[in-house]
């Protein structure tokens, strides 16, 4: 009737890395804890005090013994800081190219969109050895995007973008929670990930929509009149976009910013936050008129207008 | 039950026995007001003794209701809303009201001032205060669960708690504001007295490693609480006025809150096992008939907890979207403070080499500490190291862990603590069968409940979870069943503790034949102010061996 | 023992103590932890603020121009001043001058209030009548000579900034209030002589409580007043 999930499944390039570590540790901490609960259970029967036995106690001092089991665990425990610290860096760092996947939370339901522009919601479709990168935020509160068996998490906050990363090894059907508390039916905030070989992967992508996000973005700007003010060159109203992204912009205020993806939301959003040096706060705030979605595709779309790779 | 057997008067170990005392602190009134308006440090223990074991259990119960409710993996028995509420409460009560005051507030202020023979706390009138500001904050507590409750976790996390939430997270911050300086007071007065009411003779290191212990704690307590204390009132701010410190949507940044929150809450857990530290170094001490090994080792860990503790706060957010950096800093001082607790473990088991070990009730739960706190401790070793943090972060895994640590670990020096001095508290001897049967069952209990929850979550299974995956469904049976087992094992003290109050046997002044002003200078029950005079010390803690000090 | 004479002669010493050097010592100490407690609690606030400010320079500059510096500037000196005679208070308690010290806790009342008075006609009244109050009420008049300019800035680091604003000159301004409390009291005990140079450590604990506020408020006015 019952599964019993001793081992979780394996399915990604990090959970085959990190799980050695895991297993090492469970048997680092049961032998260390185990070994001294018997020698204190030990030591506590040996010199248990008896009738007829009367034993002086005799305070024992020993300074190279407290020095060496002080120094003991220091060692262990930057050793096991290290095998982390390796294993967190292979986590943060993505390789170049992978293909990137926007992911927007909200209370309670993953919504996701494809490189080509397919949209699904609480099922991610992956191939299976390539490198993929989630560009994730949130419209609401946190949450956070985990699938156990990739052994990958990563919190997802509103007005940020945070990217996860992952390489499949396996297909099959995984699940997908959400581990950050968000409201009511956090419980409920899930799905199913499916990896697939890259040519069936090929073939699911096929049956969706040609309007890349990038393409969505590049209409939005023309329907909600960017391009009256952010049209050719810098001599219209407002700086031209072309080549902005990742590069620092000068403010007004003095000091300058990096256009990564928050500050180009920002931009958008609340335009008066920075105003950039030698132009006047004209751009009206669109705060209410755009969801993360919206925004995901502008910020796409900026993007291909060229610039540097944030990082 | 009679503990004659533990006394064994000699010529380099005298035990005195003063005889039960006609007046002493729980006889010499009767009115209700003058427990309510005492000033005496034993009787405000007293009352957070009761105010505590109710919040004890009230905490339990919700405890116990959510986990009937995580039989099955269908949210069948609760409604999802009701189940966050449960344990939002759960852990509010257990940690607010119950944890942080166990040790300091109850053995801590019966304690301190015996150990160290003062009359009294440095501010008995601020002790007093201390209590009333804490019932005010239970108060608030009680009416939020009348009112409907609280669903944001125990942690408060922004937005959530600061614009989605629709219960009362105004009331929580202000219960959190307020209960919070309590605490601050307790701590105040126990650095205060610490340092300026010892008797003549009792230098430093002649302390009781419990005093270190409370000393390090209310150092955290002291720089601490008012950091959370401002963060809960900015949350509160951010209810009424709707203005967004932490939430992006009107500006804020959430990350900083977590910064503010954690900054105090990991400390916190200190604040959770240090006391319990001291508790065990007495009870390890006076059962092997030994003086502590390595004494300086352990006063000076507790101190470099407190200090390093502050400075770790990060590892609760090591994928909250913190910089890599950052976490990577936070990681290496996680596995640094780690240290101190494992050098601790060493001196313990070796206080034992040599000794004369008497394995009366006490040292029963100091070797479930032991063995639970190695294991929470150990397992935090994994959530400190970031990239296995990655997959373990909120699953059922750190739930464990911090079952582990503090059911495990300070609760269970708690009741070792409660077992130790209870006849001191109350005179009366309890009885030492049923009592250590209820530390075994505890024990068993305890492990059935929460290692099958080490599984859950490497399996995956996310914390705050009303309805889950089936495929987890035996981890989660296992710890239902378990958990009904330890209930019993917590209810078993209530009947035989209770009973000893009424039938129990005259514990005599050093029913144990410990050392230690509180037992070899002070009548059981202490008469009201303590000593008939102020002892003069001098010798070392844990004279067990007379002078003599052997190297090898 | 020795402590029952002690007990006996001075009516000062609590029964817990020892001797009147050790009640002095854990006030004395008593009094430096509560500060610290003090100083981690306008910390978390501090913190705050540098957090935000470097998050939104702009807002923070475009939010300091509209406060008045002269007003800020008077009552740093009204605060300053304050300071001053609850020190020269310190000093006449020590050496027993009742009269002198009656005066001049008087007066550090009396400039206290007049800070929190300056405070609430010229900068929180104004603010809040213009809009200029972060939360449901804001809405900064455009048509205000004064404060007219901020509706350029609408953002929300502004809010965020008359935010910090409020909370911090506020819960300075809590200080104040919850210490002219405690003045009150003393000023009659002094009436009544109560302090003499045998007794005093309530003014000396007073006074430093008094200064640490005052210390606060050196920090708080150029942090807001004074952004470039
Ligand atoms: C009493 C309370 C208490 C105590 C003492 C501890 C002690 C420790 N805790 Fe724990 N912790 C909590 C209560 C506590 N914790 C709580 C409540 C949470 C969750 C909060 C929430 O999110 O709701 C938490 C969460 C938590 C996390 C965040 C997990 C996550 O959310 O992803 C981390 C990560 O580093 C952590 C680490 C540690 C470490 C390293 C210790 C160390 O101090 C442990 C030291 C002890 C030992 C190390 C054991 C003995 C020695 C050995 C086993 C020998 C080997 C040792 C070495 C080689 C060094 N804890
Ligand atoms: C001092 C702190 C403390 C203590 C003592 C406890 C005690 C217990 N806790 Fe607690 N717990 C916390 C602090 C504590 N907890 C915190 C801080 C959280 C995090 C909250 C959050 O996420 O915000 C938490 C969360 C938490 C969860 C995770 C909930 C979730 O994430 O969805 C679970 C799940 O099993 C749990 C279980 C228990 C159990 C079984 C006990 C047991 O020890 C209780 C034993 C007592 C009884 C069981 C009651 C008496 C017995 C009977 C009446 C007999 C009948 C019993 C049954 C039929 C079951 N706790
Ligand atoms: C009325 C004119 C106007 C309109 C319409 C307008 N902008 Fe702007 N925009 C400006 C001006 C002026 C600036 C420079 C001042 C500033 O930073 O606020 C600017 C700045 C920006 C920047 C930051 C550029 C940089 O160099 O850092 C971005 C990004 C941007 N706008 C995007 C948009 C998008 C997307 C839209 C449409 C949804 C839009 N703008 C509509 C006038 C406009
Ligand atoms: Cu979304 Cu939990
Ligand atoms: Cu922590």
């Amino acid at each position: 009737m019952w599964n019993f999930p001793l081992l979780p499944e394996q399915a990604s390039a990090y959970a085959a890395k990190v799980d050695p570590l895991f297993y090492a540790l469970a048997v680092f901490v049961l032998t260390f804890t185990m070994g001294v609960t018997t020698v204190f259970i030990v030591l506590g029967v040996r010199y248990r005090k008896r009738r007829g036995v009367h034993r002086k106690s005799v305070h024992v001092e020993n300074m190279l013994i407290e020095l060496v089991w002080s120094a003991i665990p220091v060692v262990i425990a930057i050793a096991i800081f290290a095998w982390g610290a390796v294993l967190y860096y292979d986590h943060g760092k993505a390789p170049g190219d992978t293909i990137d996947i926007n992911v927007i939370g909200k209370q309670w339901m993953w919504k996701i969109q494809h490189p080509n522009g397919l949209r699904e919601v609480n099922e991610l479709h992956v191939p299976k050895g390539r490198p993929v990168k989630l560009i994730m935020t949130s419209q609401d509160v946190i949450h956070s995007f985990y699938v156990p068996a990739f052994r990958k998490k990563q919190d997802v906050l509103p007005a940020r973008y945070t990217s996860l990363w992952f390489e499949a090894t396996k297909v099959g059907e995984y699940p997908l929670f959400c581990a950050e508390y968000c409201g009511t039916e956090h419980s409920l905030m899930g799905g199913t990930v499916y990896v697939m070989e890259p040519s069936d992967y090929e073939e699911w992508l096929g049956g969706g929509p040609a309007l890349t996000p990038a393409a969505e973005g590049e209409a939005i700007f023309q329907k909600m009149g960017c391009a009256t003010c952010h049209d050719a060159g810098d001599s219209s109203r407002g700086p031209s976009l072309n080549g902005l992204y990742g590069k620092d912009v000068k403010l007004r205020g003095g000091g300058t910013i990096p256009a990564n993806d928050e500050y180009l939301r920002r931009s958008i959003m609340e335009p008066t936050a920075d105003v950039v040096v030698g132009y006047t706060p004209l751009m009206p705030a669109f705060k209410t008129q755009f969801n993360e979605d919206d925004i995901l595709s502008l910020l796409a779309y900026i993007k291909s207008l060229g610039g540097g790779t944030q990082e | 039950m009679s503990t004659e057997h533990l006394v064994e008067p000699s010529a380099d170990f005298p035990v005195r026995d003063y005889g039960p005392p006609r007046v002493h602190y729980l006889n010499w009134r009767h009115t209700i007001a003058s427990w309510l308006l005492s000033r005496d440090h034993k009787r405000i223990g007293i009352m957070y003794l009761v105010s505590i074991s109710i919040f004890f259990v009230v905490g339990s119960l919700f405890a116990a209701i959510f986990r009937l409710e995580l039989l099955t993996p269908e949210g069948d028995f609760l409604q999802a809303d009701t189940y966050n509420k449960f344990f939002t409460l759960h852990g509010v009560v257990m940690i607010f009201f119950f944890l942080i005051p166990s040790i300091p507030a109850v053995l801590g202020n019966f304690l301190i001032p015996l150990m160290i023979g003062a009359k009294d706390v440095a501010f008995p009138k601020l002790n007093l205060a201390s209590w009333y500001i804490f019932m005010v904050g239970g108060t608030i507590g009680v009416a939020i669960i009348l009112l409907g409750g609280l669903d944001t976790g125990w942690t408060f996390y922004t937005p959530l708690s600061s614009s989605y939430a629709n219960t009362h997270v105004f009331l929580a911050a202000m219960l959190v504001f307020i209960t919070g300086f309590s605490s601050i007071l307790t701590g105040l007065n126990f650095l205060v007295t610490i340092h300026k009411m010892r008797a003549p003779g009792l230098t430093w290191f002649r302390l009781p490693l419990f005093i270190w212990a409370h000393y390090a704690t209310s150092v955290i307590q002291v720089l601490g609480t008012p950091v959370l204390a401002i963060t809960v009132f900015l949350v509160g701010i951010e209810r009424i006025w709707g203005v967004g410190i932490f939430d992006p949507a009107l500006g804020g940044d959430p990350i900083l809150f977590q910064h503010m929150f954690w900054f105090y809450s990991h400390p916190a857990v200190y604040i959770m096992i240090l006391p319990g530290m001291g508790v065990i170094s007495e009870v390890i001490a006076c059962f092997s008939r030994n003086r502590v090994f390595g004494y300086e080792f352990i006063a000076f860990s507790s101190v470099a907890i407190a200090i390093i503790g502050f400075l770790v706060w990060g590892h609760h957010m090591y994928v909250s979207g913190q910089s890599m950096y950052a976490n990577l800093v936070f990681s290496l001082l996680t596995m640094l403070v780690a240290v101190p607790s494992a050098i601790k473990i060493f001196n313990w088991t070796a206080t034992l080499y040599k000794g004369n070990v008497i394995w009366e009730t006490p040292m029963l739960y100091a070797v479930g500490f032991i063995g639970l706190f190695g294991i929470g401790g150990g397992t935090g070793l994994f959530l400190g190291t970031t990239g296995l943090d990655v997959p373990l972060h909120d699953t059922y895994f750190v739930v464990a862990h911090f079952h582990y640590v503090m059911v495990g670990g300070m609760v269970m020096a708690y009741l070792a603590g409660i077992h130790f001095w209870w006849p001191k508290i109350t005179g009366k001897m309890y009885a030492q069968t049923p009592a250590k049967i209820s530390a075994i069952v505890v024990f068993v209990g305890f492990n059935f409940t929460f290692f099958p929850q080490f599984l859950a979550g490497w399996n995956g299974m996310p914390r705050r979870y009303h309805s889950y995956n089936a495929d987890f469904q035996i981890w989660n049976v296992l710890s239902t069943a378990g958990a009904t087992v330890l209930g019993i094992g917590f209810l078993m003290p209530a009947f035989y503790l209770g009973w000893s109050l009424f039938f129990g046997k005259d514990a005599g002044s050093n029913p144990w034949g410990a050392r230690g002003l509180e037992w070899e200078a002070c009548t059981s029950p202490p008469i009201p102010h303590n000593f008939e005079e102020i002892p003069v010390v001098t010798q070392e803690a844990y004279a067990y061996t007379g002078e003599e000090t052997v190297s090898v | 023992m020795s402590s029952l004479d002690s007990h006996a002669d001075n009516p000062y010493l609590a029964h817990h103590f020892e001797t009147e050097e050790q009640q002095t010592e854990s006030c004395t100490l008593g009094m430096w932890l509560f500060l610290a407690q003090e100083v981690m609690f306008f910390g978390g606030l501090f913190l705050a603020y540098a957090i935000y400010r470097s998050l939104y320079p702009e807002a923070w500059s475009a939010g300091s121009h509209t406060l008045d510096v002269v007003v800020g500037g008077i009552n740093t000196v009204f605060l300053l001043l304050s300071s001053f005679t609850m020190a020269m208070g310190v000093y006449y308690a020590q050496t027993g001058k009742q009269k002198q010290l009656a005066l001049m806790l008087l007066a550090t009342l009396a400039l206290g209030i007049t800070f929190v008075t300056v405070k609430w006609f010229f900068e929180y009244a104004p603010k809040i009548e213009a809009g200029v109050f972060p939360g449901k009420l804001w809405a900064p008049n455009p048509a205000n000579h004064h404060y007219g300019q901020l509706a350029f800035f609408e953002g929300q680091g502004l809010q965020m900034f008359f935010l910090l604003y409020f909370v911090m000159t506020g819960m300075h301004a809590l200080h104040m209030i919850i210490g002219f409390g405690i003045l009150l009291v003393l000023i009659v005990m002094t009436m009544q002589g109560k302090f003499h140079a045998q007794r005093y450590l309530p003014i000396l604990f007073f006074g430093l409580y008094w200064h640490f506020v005052d210390i606060v408020w050196v920090f708080l006015f150029p942090m807001f007043y004074l952004v470039s």
